[in-house]
Order: structure tokens, then sequence, then C-alpha cells
């Protein structure tokens, strides 16, 4: 069977609500299904990419550093919405820089991020087979 | 055409389970095959048979059991997602010392391979939630 392409949108807050580390959890199985997968992060969602993320004060696991595994599950296309880091008063600067290995090309260490307005993620997601929310 | 559907939210709560049913049900009633439910986050809660809404009101978790036995329909439950939330079968209450189920009937309790499988499998992956 033919490989698809996955789109694993993510729309919310890293804590608050459960969705955005269960959504991972849903990644790093998927991962396993060798599909062509990609991740976008929209609205609130950009604050899952922040980095240095400190739940101590709630309890939590901190479940960030697990964005810098992805790379080595294959997950080499992180789509950032730019007009969402904007509202949000954020620029990339404030995410994680989350690389990967291109072992086609001496494995080279190459940015995972792409950052995209949001028309353009729009056309991104218009060529996706399987689109996940969360 | 072959639909994967995916629930996010718990019965009651939120329309999405609702909708959920509604979508399904129409679809199998149109001729289209439904390959597998799968309920994720909250919506582990649609296959507990401890529901007890009130006579009024319509039986959520009982409706998916009718459905899944008049379609044979596959109604699977998030492993992951249930041990958090407490949706237990036979396998799981042995499996981590339980001392009941309350999975319903018609569901069964397995892993997001069966969700990433749905979306593989499938010509279209339909996700009700918030």
């Amino acid at each position: 069977m033919a490989t698809k392409k996955f789109m694993y949108v993510n729309r919310r807050a890293p804590y608050g609500t459960i969705y955005a580390w269960e959504a991972l959890e849903v990644v790093l199985i998927g991962a396993a299904f060798e599909q062509d997968v990609s991740l976008a992060f929209v609205d609130d969602g950009v604050f899952q990419l922040m980095k240095g993320q400190d739940t101590s004060g709630i309890d939590m696991k901190n479940f960030s550093p697990t964005y810098s595994a992805l790379g080595d599950y294959e997950v080499t296309k992180i789509y950032v919405e730019k007009e969402s880091l904007e509202e949000r008063g954020l620029t990339l600067d404030d995410l994680q820089h989350l690389v990967w290995e291109d072992e086609d090309d001496d494995w080279a260490e190459k940015d995972s991020i792409r950052l995209v307005s949001r028309a353009e993620l729009a056309e991104v997601f218009a060529g996706q087979d399987v689109m996940f929310n969360f | 055409m072959k639909l994967t559907i995916q629930v996010n939210e718990g019965p009651y709560q939120h329309q999405a389970s609702d909708s959920a049913y509604h979508f399904t049900k129409a679809a199998l009633e149109k001729g289209h095959e439904v390959f597998r439910v799968f309920f994720y986050h909250d919506g582990v809660n649609n296959g507990t048979r401890l529901t007890t809404p009130p006579q009024d009101d319509r039986n959520i978790v009982a409706r998916w059991s009718e459905l899944a036995e008049q379609h044979d329909l596959d109604l699977v439950i998030c492993v992951a997602a249930a041990q958090r939330r407490g949706i237990v079968d036979d396998g799981e209450a042995e499996r981590n010392g339980k001392d009941a189920t309350n999975i319903a009937p018609g569901f069964r309790i397995s892993g997001l391979g069966q969700l990433i499988e749905g979306g593989i499998q499938s010509d279209r992956l339909v996700v009700f939630g918030d």
C-alpha cells in the first residue's frame, strides 16, 4: 500500500488540557508505520514548542523535551504558523531548536521547523491525505 | 467509501460523541463501510457500561453498543487513554490488578496503532472533537 501523507495539527497550549500530550503519543506510535508525517503548530499550539518550559509549579510532567526526539523518529517536517507566533508576541527564537539528521547528506543536521504563513499552511493542508486535529 | 471515525470527547459533556454516532449511523445506512470507530482522549468514556443516564435521555453508551451489534462495528478504545481514565476490560483488569471491569458490550481496548491503521486503510478519517 502506498505511503500516505499524515498531518497532525496541534492547536492547544501544552498544559491545561491533555490534548497536546496525547497528540504527541499518537505521533510517536504512528512513526512506526512509516508514513509521510508532518506536524503543524497553530493558535495556542505554538506554545507547545516553547523552550525553557518549567512545570514544577503545577505537578505535571514536562513533556517538552520529547519534541526534540522527533527527528530520531524520522518526523522532520514541523510547520509553525507565522501569524500564530506573532499574535502571541513570539518569534522562532522563543521555540526549541528542533533538528533532524539527513542520512542521505552525510548525516547533516537540518532544521525541522518550517515557518509558514497561514495561507501557505492552508496549501500544505490541502495536499494531505489524513488530518488529525488535536 | 471506507471510513474511520475518531471520537475525542466524552458522552453528555460534549456533543462530539452524539455527532459521531449520528454520522456513523447515517454513513452505514447509506451503504458506506466503517472500518473502525476509535475512541481517544475523554472519548474513551463512551465505552463504560456503568453509565446510567436519566430514563428520558438518550443512552449514548448503549446506543454505540447496539450499533456495533447491528453492523458488526469495530469500536476500539485507546489503551493508554483508557488506563488514565479507568476504562477496564478483563485483560486490563488482570494486567493491572484491578478488582472490576466496566467496558461496555461491543467495545474493545487496543493500542494507538489501530487509529493509525484506520488512517492508512480508510478513504477518510473523520474526527469528532473540540
